[in-house]
């Protein structure tokens, strides 16, 4: 089964990480590595997304010109950090490898279409 | 279902062999080993469906095992109803459906929501096991402990409607609340080292021993101050005792077993006056370091009464009073604990606004009663 680990965060959270010291920074960065490296046979293409603000949001309403706006589509206080596809046998599976996401947050679990179950 | 792969196709070859139990058994009597003759049907259905279904025929050589002694099907398909992928109320619906074999009509019955509701919970539900792939399998050691809480919450959820439905014309739902006392004890003889189910089945069970009590001929709710004691079945009482007991034994306590102490408590007492009351306001005490919850703090002070009086116990249920302003049990309490301290008008607009809150007949009609009275 395939399935995409979408990292989340609140805006709070966010604001933590942008004003971590460099050393803390590291240090996160050095989990995140060692979890990578831990699932590696599980794990597909993937990344960390550059932070919110960054983002540019393309709104589709009804037959009229798409809507260009500044921001993330998300109007509430969830971000998506980063995402990861996976490859494992089941829910499960997922489970186990989302539950040691040492950059905690929220992770989200979606199986992605199409793949032969 | 390992053999099937099919949530959806083994679901209904256990219902169908179900359905031929409850047909036969009356006839040629009960097997000696129900839980091996189920299967062993619901293997033979299975090979049928199979032999038709031209995907999977070489899946056909697996079936030709021996039946297991124990057969666990039951328990791995319970723990996959109640996965917590799937929300609440779609593992109530689908236990009662897949494990159970509720009708969707008895289980909209029993739950107070339209038949449609059930159906799509249950269509949705299956859906997600597919799409996610929600895998049928009883879970790792590890995982053991989560999974297990989600299944005895279904359980409890699944009792406590049958035992005292919420709504609707008959008070209980025996038969429900006796599934999930059966399914709680299959979870417990099959997990001896876990203590909580056993917790859980002792707490049913104790509730079930006093049954014959809690109603009158003309099915009028009867309170627990004012049951005849006699009624209640000894030696069911005891066994649940014996549970306790045999939790305790593996030293890990928890909150089904404590709530079964405090149920222990009063189905010991020759009396409500001769409760111990002490014990429950303590055992409580260690249920709300476990679970704190304003539910268990309103139980909590109905203890405190019995020991430190009624003053003390109104002002920890007007404590209580933004987080239960929609429980008719707050209000009932809140008001016998009124009447005690003579505020007439407050205990009846108390009781009263718990008549307007409660869907269950019984409750409505003891509530009015005493209105009456007072």
């Amino acid at each position: 089964m395939k399935y995409v680990l979408l990292f989340c965060g609140t805006r709070e959270q966010q604001q933590a990480w942008e004003e971590m010291s460099e050393e803390a920074r590291q240090a996160q960065y050095a989990q995140v590595g060692r979890w990578f490296a831990e699932n590696a046979a599980r794990l597909g293409p993937g990344n960390q997304l550059q932070p919110p603000h960054t983002a540019t949001t393309v709104r589709f309403q009804g037959d009229g010109e798409p809507i260009v706006r500044d921001g993330p589509f998300i109007e509430g206080n969830e971000v998506i950090g980063g995402y990861t596809e996976i490859t494992v046998a089941d829910l499960d599976e997922a489970l186990r490898m989302a539950k040691t996401w040492p950059a905690r947050g929220t992770v989200e679990i979606r199986p992605v279409m199409g793949v032969d179950q | 279902m390992r053999i099937l792969g099919d949530f959806d196709v083994a679901e209904e070859i256990v219902q169908d062999a179900l359905l031929i139990a409850l047909e036969r058994w009356p006839v040629d009597g009960i097997p000696e080993r129900p839980g091996a003759w189920l299967l062993t049907v619901a293997r033979r259905r299975a090979l049928n469906q199979l032999s038709r279904d031209a995907r999977y025929r070489e899946k056909l050589a697996q079936l030709e095992q021996p039946v297991p002694r124990e057969p666990d099907d039951r328990l791995r398909l319970m723990f996959t109803c109640c996965h917590p992928a799937l929300s609440r109320a779609a593992q109530v619906a689908l236990t009662l459906r897949a494990v159970c074999g509720f009708t969707t009509a008895e289980i909209a019955h029993a739950f107070l929501v339209s038949e449609t509701a059930v159906a799509q919970r249950i269509v949705r539900a299956r859906r997600k096991i597919v799409a996610a792939a929600i895998p049928y399998r009883m879970p790792d050691d590890d995982e053991l402990g989560e999974r297990l809480s989600d299944v005895l919450a279904v359980l409890y959820l699944m009792f406590n409607e049958g035992y005292l439905a919420s709504s609707g014309t008959t008070p209980t739902r025996r038969d429900l609340a006796e599934d999930a006392a059966w399914l709680t004890a299959l979870v417990a003889r099959h997990m001896p080292g876990e203590p909580e189910p056993l917790g859980l089945l002792a707490l049913m069970r104790l509730h079930l021993a006093r049954a014959e009590a809690r109603f009158t001929s003309a099915g009028e709710l009867v309170l627990l101050q004012n049951q005849d004691r006699t009624l209640w079945n000894r030696s069911m009482i005891a066994e649940g005792i014996a549970l306790i007991e045999q939790a305790a034994a593996l030293g890990r306590p928890g909150p089904y077993q404590v709530e079964a102490a405090i149920v222990a408590c009063h189905a010991e007492a020759q009396s409500w006056a001769a409760t111990d009351w002490r014990q429950i306001v303590l055992l409580y005490d260690l249920l709300l370091l476990m679970t704190p919850s304003p539910v268990v703090r309103l139980n909590r002070a109905v203890a405190v009464r019995q020991v430190d009086g009624p003053e003390t116990a109104l002002a920890e249920v007007n404590a209580l009073a933004r987080d239960l302003e929609h429980y008719h049990l707050f209000h009932a309490i809140r008001g016998e604990l009124l009447l005690e301290l003579s505020e007439r008008e407050q205990a009846r607009a108390s009781a009263l606004r718990a008549l307007e809150l409660t869907q269950n007949r019984a409750e409505q009609s003891l509530l009015a009663r005493r209105l009456l009275e007072w």
